[in-house]
């Protein structure tokens, strides 16, 4: 097993449609500024530096190299992971690894993204197989819809129960000065949103942002040192499935998040979840997948997933708060999204959640998405790790 | 640069060419060169079973990824199966493969074609969308004109 890690600093960008004012360094050099301020540490104490996003997105294939200048990363081993959406949390585990390893004592992370430079949803297109999927298929819009279609075939969940999770999430926004959309909706605004892609509506699913998170890790040897409350990783748990759109059958559950859960629960000895766990960070980019992953992912039965939302389970003052944030229905820098949920869990831990912090907050979860239906999940703690 | 700046100055976008084309080549391999040949010449639908679990993959490939095993035997799958999973696509986006903006709206889906275990996506084919339904059945459907490509398939009609 590899050694203890801990998050002591994190900084996020503000977010809009179109960061118009700064270029992609510079979005990237606003985040990590602002970790290093967070973590009272400088450019010189980093010793090593991983970035990523959908480079797609902004046609730039060497990101590692082009970003130096932002990233802080000349001289310094630096490199790129890149998974599509779970790129953020990617990082979050790929740069756990790296200090876990003993090879790296303070490691700058970074995700990023300007989605607004290029067509998202054709861009996404690029992910899929050439030959095959790429007629038809209309990138992550499309897939989730086709996901809650069948989710709604077998469950009788409705329209309106997959509402109240974007009447949430835009709610918990208002309180986070980073998010990108902050205005409340309403039940009825959501359902006569206007129909993007059925059952989807336009207010059920996230925006495209211009975003950047960096994050800090730092070794058992040193992160009690510099850090008066790191948040520590206890276990991480990721799954890919096949390569082709079509194959993922039976869209009923999540078949990476159920796995990937049932991983991360038997390695930390979590036998109830949603009793366990003070608050949850999902990348979920449409409301559906409030329902639909939160039970894969055991914190309710399968079905169950409608009558917790409307009971308040997972709302601000809930017995299990998810995205406080906002998550990623407000907010979506898609290779930041991820890392923007391992921050904001982090940031719970050490009680600098301003006015969306959680009380008393000692595990918390960090889940990504990713393209082809695959997950990660990253569990933290107040507590060092035995 | 201070805030206060960039109040005066004009804010720039730079834009790319969009004049210029850059063409990919990709080799079907061997799996699915035999999928798109019979599709081509014979109108039909040629997947391959896989050995351990007997699970049919159609459109075919090399490997059964539960399994991990080499597949070897062709089974042809269809014409008719049943809609698993559909949406209608009504957002508006850049096809990359035309750089044209995709003729929505579009109904499309996933059909488990009779013989197969995996899906297939196309094009969902009717006069009435409210017919479109996870479990409704459909025949699948081939231009006049096939080159060996996916979009030798023109969709799945909806069968009553
Ligand atoms: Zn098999």
């Amino acid at each position: 097993m590899g050694k203890r890690a801990a998050i002591i600093g994190t900084g996020q960008t503000y977010c809009k449609s179109i960061r118009r004012d700064v270029n992609g360094q510079e979005l990237i050099n606003e985040a990590v500024t602002r970790a290093l301020e967070d973590a009272e540490l400088t450019i010189d104490d980093i010793d090593g530096v991983v970035i990523g996003n959908m480079d797609h997105f902004e046609g730039i294939n060497y990101v590692d190299c082009w970003s130096i200048d932002g990233s802080g990363g000349f001289m310094k081993p630096t490199m790129k992971l890149c998974t599509g959406g779970t790129t953020g949390t990617t990082l979050g585990i790929g740069g756990y690894h790296m200090v876990a390893s003993g090879m790296f004592e303070k490691l700058l992370v970074i995700g990023w993204e300007k989605n607004s430079e290029s067509d998202t949803t054709g861009a996404i297109v690029t992910a899929t197989d050439p030959i095959l999927d790429r007629g038809v298929m209309a990138g992550a819009l499309a897939g989730l819809a086709i996901e809650a279609s069948e989710y709604a075939a077998a469950y009788g969940a409705t329209s309106k129960d997959a509402a109240r999770v974007s009447v949430r999430d835009r709610k918990h926004a208002c309180n986070n000065p980073y998010a990108h959309l902050r205005k409340e909706v309403t039940i009825e605004e959501v359902l006569n949103s206007p129909v993007i892609s059925d059952p989807l509506r336009l207010l059920d699913m996230c925006p495209r942002t211009d975003g950047a998170c960096a994050v800090i890790y730092a070794s058992e040897e040193v992160a009690e040192k510099i850090c008066p409350q790191p948040a520590w990783v206890v276990k991480t748990a990721n799954r890919h499935c096949y390569s082709r759109f079509a194959d993922i059958k039976g869209q009923t559950s999540m078949l990476s998040l159920t796995t990937a859960a049932k991983e991360l629960w038997a390695k930390t000895g979590i036998k109830e979840p949603l009793k366990e766990i003070d608050v949850v960070e999902m990348y979920q980019p449409y409301s559906w997948g409030g329902l639909i992953w939160f039970e894969d992912m055991g914190f309710c039965k399968k079905g169950e997933g409608p009558k917790y939302i409307w009971d308040g389970v997972t709302d601000m003052g809930g017995e299990c708060p998810v995205n406080p944030s906002g998550g990623v229905i407000s907010t979506n820098p898609i290779g930041a999204t991820g890392l923007i949920r391992c921050a904001e869990v982090a940031h719970q831990i050490m009680g600098k959640a301003g006015d969306r912090q959680v009380p008393d907050v000692e595990l918390a979860l960090a889940t990504g998405f990713g393209g082809c239906f695959w997950s990660d999940m990253i569990l933290y703690s107040k507590n060092k790790p035995a | 640069m201070s805030k206060e700046n960039e109040q005066e100055i004009e804010l720039l976008t730079v834009h790319s060419r969009t004049d210029v084309e850059q063409v990919f080549r990709y080799s079907a391999g061997r799996y699915l060169n035999r999928f798109l040949v019979e599709m081509r010449d014979n109108a039909r639908i040629m997947g391959v079973k896989c050995p351990k679990c007997g699970i049919v993959y159609a459109p075919p490939k090399e490997i059964c990824d539960p399994c991990y095993a080499e597949m070897t035997e062709p089974v042809e799958v269809g014409p008719e199966g049943t809609i698993r999973n559909f949406t209608i696509l009504r957002a508006p986006f850049v096809d990359p493969e035309t750089g044209q903006a995709k003729p929505v709206p579009y109904a499309f889906g996933n059909v488990e074609l009779d013989g197969a275990g995996s899906l297939i996506q196309n094009f969902l084919l009717t006069d009435d969308d409210s017919k479109i339904k996870v479990g409704a059945r459909v025949k699948i459907e081939f231009h006049e004109e096939r080159t060996g490509n996916m979009r030798d398939i023109k969709g799945f009609r909806l069968i009553d």
